[in-house]
């Protein structure tokens, strides 16, 4: 038990770090390296709350494909030097104090909400067969329209990305 | 109110909390439209972080389940956000989004 929750200040700690440091740091490409040491942090979380699968599947998503796709852009734009211009004062303390104010009204409404809920008994989910059993069955019309919704975004990325000038020329 | 590991569901009420919010103070912070992209994710992945303690907290795979789908959703969006910001780059040669507050170029 001891273990368990020593590991959870040490994840909860190095994601909210890094999560710091994404924001923070002025060079775009230590940005993303941060997001993944936060990536991989949050999936240490989901490993700790027993969901394996999805531990898995957020590496392989997140940390692998999107974090890759930002770096690609990034050396593609030539952006990795710190060219960003700098905000007035005035607008970063504006978004500091709208950030804490959010962060005022998260912590008064988690406060009180500590005796609503009630323990229910518990049962091991989280597995790959728990997952696929949910998947499946209750969320199968679900899961076919969301590889429609990735069909599409591939196809507007390509029409996106598609060079327009070299199509005239070309004509 | 612990998860099946022993931990308070509290906790990580307060680190989604946490991560959220400097997910929102990035995106008002930052001027850099591919920073503030990565503080889009940031913040979705705080919210999927409470989606798995819930359905831990509750022994109810739905949770994981919509956590799956959010990930599909956040990989579609961030390939088509990625195109539109090339795209936006070969117009004006530049990330900053204080370019775009007219709509136009």
């Amino acid at each position: 038990m001891e273990f368990t929750n020593n590991l959870f200040y040490f994840l909860s700690f190095v994601a909210v770090l890094s999560a710091l440091m994404v924001v923070f740091s002025k060079n775009p490409v230590h940005s993303v390296l941060y997001l993944i040491i936060t990536f991989f942090a949050i999936a240490g979380h989901y490993i700790l709350l027993n969901a394996q699968f999805l531990a898995a599947v957020h590496v392989i998503v997140y940390a692998g494909a999107i974090m890759v796709l930002f770096l690609y852009v990034i050396m593609l734009l030539n952006l990795n030097q710190e060219t960003e211009p700098h905000k007035s004062t005035l607008i970063k303390l504006a978004a500091a104090i709208s950030a804490g104010l959010l962060l005022v009204v998260f912590v008064g409404s988690i406060r009180g909400s500590e005796q609503m809920m009630v323990q229910p008994q518990q049962v091991e989910v989280g597995s790959v067969k728990d997952m696929g059993r949910v998947l499946f069955k209750e969320f199968l019309l679900p899961f076919e329209i969301s590889s429609v919704l990735l069909l599409v975004a591939m196809i507007g990325a390509v029409m996106l990305g598609k060079n327009e000038e070299e199509g005239k020329n070309a004509s | 109110m612990k998860t099946a590991q022993g931990i308070p569901l509290d906790y990580y009420l307060w680190l989604s909390a946490a991560l959220f919010t400097i997910g929102v103070l990035g995106v008002l912070y930052r001027r850099n439209a591919i920073v503030i992209f990565m503080c889009i994710e940031l913040m979705l992945n705080a919210v999927n972080l409470l989606l798995v303690a819930f359905s831990n907290y509750y022994s109810d795979a739905s949770g994981q389940v919509f956590v799956f789908f959010i990930m599909a959703v956040a990989a579609a969006e961030v390939a088509v956000g990625l195109a539109i910001l090339m795209l936006m780059y070969r117009n004006t040669k530049t990330t900053d989004i204080n370019i775009l507050n007219r709509l136009k170029w």
